[in-house]
C-alpha cells in the first residue's frame, strides 16, 4: 500500500487530536506538581507603587516608624513586606517563620484592615519580628500593591524593585525554593 | 385587586435575572446612566477571591472595595478602557474576564478563525479540485485502493 495523499489528510486529524492530548497532559502534570496554576494572579512585578503613607501602628514596644513609598524605594537592602492582620489564621501560623528570618533579612509589616489595638495585642501575643509596621485600615494601600488577601509577601530590592509577590502564608518549601535564592546575592 | 396582582406578576417575570451583589444601597451611582456602566465595567473584572465570578456578582470585601473604585473612577469622568487598564496594571491581566489581545492570548483568540479558515480550504480542495487531479498518476494509485 502506497501512501497517498488521502492517508495523509486521515492522519492529520489523528496528530492534532494527539498533539491536543500532549498538552492536557502537560498542563495537568505541570498543576499536580505545583508548577503551574491556573489561578494564579501573575503581575510583572516592576517598581514600588505610589501609596498614601501608612502611619504606625501604636502599642508596639521601642519606636517603630511607620511606612512610606520613598523610604521603600531609598533603601540599600532587600525589604520582606508582609501584609497581616489580627483576624487572620494564616498569619498566626506565619508568624514563627517570619521571626525566623528577621535575624537576616529586613521584615516591614503592613496592618490589613485592622483596628490598631487588634494589630498591636496580636504582635505582642505571637512575636513582633517587624522593623517597621504600617496601618491600612482601610485597605486602599493594599489595592495599590495588587492584595487580594491576607497574608501576602513581598520581596523588594535596593532601588524599590518589586521582584517577588506570593499570595498565601509563607511554608518552609516557599522560603528554601522561592525566596532565598532571591536573596543570595545580598546575604 | 387582580390588576395589581397582574401587574406585579408581570413586573416580576420581566425584570432581568441577573443577580448583583450590591448589598448597600448607597454603592450605587446616582446618574442611572453611570450606574449602568459601572455595572458593565464590574461585570469585565474578575473577583480575585471567588474567581470565576465578577465583581459585580461577589460579595467579597475585596470585590466591594473595586466596585467602590470603579464608581469613583467613573464619576471623575474615567473611561472604561483607563479603568481596565488601572485594575490591569495592579493585579494583572487575569482580572479582565475577557482576556485582552496580546502576544499570548493570540492564538486563543485567532484559533476559531484558524479553524474555520484550514476547514474551508480543506474542503475546497477536496470537493472541487478532486476532478481536475484525478488524471495524475497518483490519484489513479488511490482509486485502487
Amino acid at each position: 500500500m502506497t501512501l497517498t495523499r488521502r492517508h495523509i489528510l486521515a492522519a492529520l486529524p489523528l496528530t492534532g487530536a494527539a498533539a491536543l492530548g500532549l498538552g492536557f497532559q502537560h498542563i495537568l502534570s505541570s498543576m499536580r506538581t505545583g508548577q503551574f496554576d491556573p489561578r494564579a494572579i501573575r503581575t510583572s512585578g516592576g517598581t514600588v507603587p505610589q501609596f498614601p503613607p501608612l502611619s504606625p501602628l501604636p502599642g508596639l514596644q521601642g519606636a517603630i516608624e511607620g511606612i512610606e513609598c520613598t523610604s521603600l524605594t531609598q533603601q540599600n537592602k532587600p525589604i520582606l513586606l508582609n501584609f497581616w492582620a489580627s483576624w487572620c489564621i494564616p498569619c498566626v501560623t506565619e508568624l514563627p517563620l517570619l521571626s525566623a528570618l528577621a535575624p537576616s533579612l529586613t521584615l516591614w509589616g503592613i496592618a490589613y484592615k485592622d483596628r490598631p489595638e487588634r494589630a498591636s495585642a496580636f504582635l505582642a501575643r505571637n512575636g513582633q519580628p517587624f522593623e517597621r509596621v504600617g496601618q491600612d485600615k482601610d485597605g486602599s494601600a493594599a489595592i495599590e500593591w495588587g492584595i487580594t488577601g491576607v497574608p501576602e509577601s513581598i520581596l523588594i530590592l535596593p532601588g524599590g524593585h518589586v521582584v517577588w509577590h506570593h499570595r498565601a502564608a509563607l511554608t518552609h518549601e516557599v522560603i528554601t525554593h522561592d525566596l532565598l535564592p532571591l536573596l543570595r546575592p545580598f546575604l | 385587586m387582580r390588576f395589581s396582582h397582574s401587574f406585579f406578576l408581570t413586573v416580576l417575570l420581566l425584570s432581568p435575572a441577573t443577580s448583583y451583589a450590591v448589598d448597600d444601597p448607597k454603592e450605587l451611582l446616582p446618574n442611572p446612566q453611570q450606574e449602568q456602566e459601572a455595572e458593565q465595567i464590574g461585570q469585565q473584572l474578575r473577583c480575585l477571591v471567588c474567581q470565576n465570578e465578577s465583581i459585580e456578582e461577589s460579595s467579597a470585601p475585596l470585590a466591594r472595595d473595586l466596585r467602590k473604585i470603579v464608581r469613583q473612577q467613573l464619576t471623575q469622568g474615567r473611561q472604561k478602557s483607563d479603568i481596565l487598564a488601572w485594575m490591569s496594571h495592579r493585579y494583572g491581566n487575569f482580572i479582565q474576564l475577557k482576556p485582552v489581545f496580546n502576544g499570548e492570548t493570540a492564538l486563543l483568540w485567532l484559533m476559531p478563525f484558524l479553524a474555520l479558515g484550514s476547514a474551508c480550504a480543506l474542503s475546497y480542495r477536496l470537493w472541487f479540485k478532486r476532478p481536475m487531479q484525478a488524471r495524475s498518476p497518483q490519484d489513479t494509485a488511490l482509486k485502487k485502493d
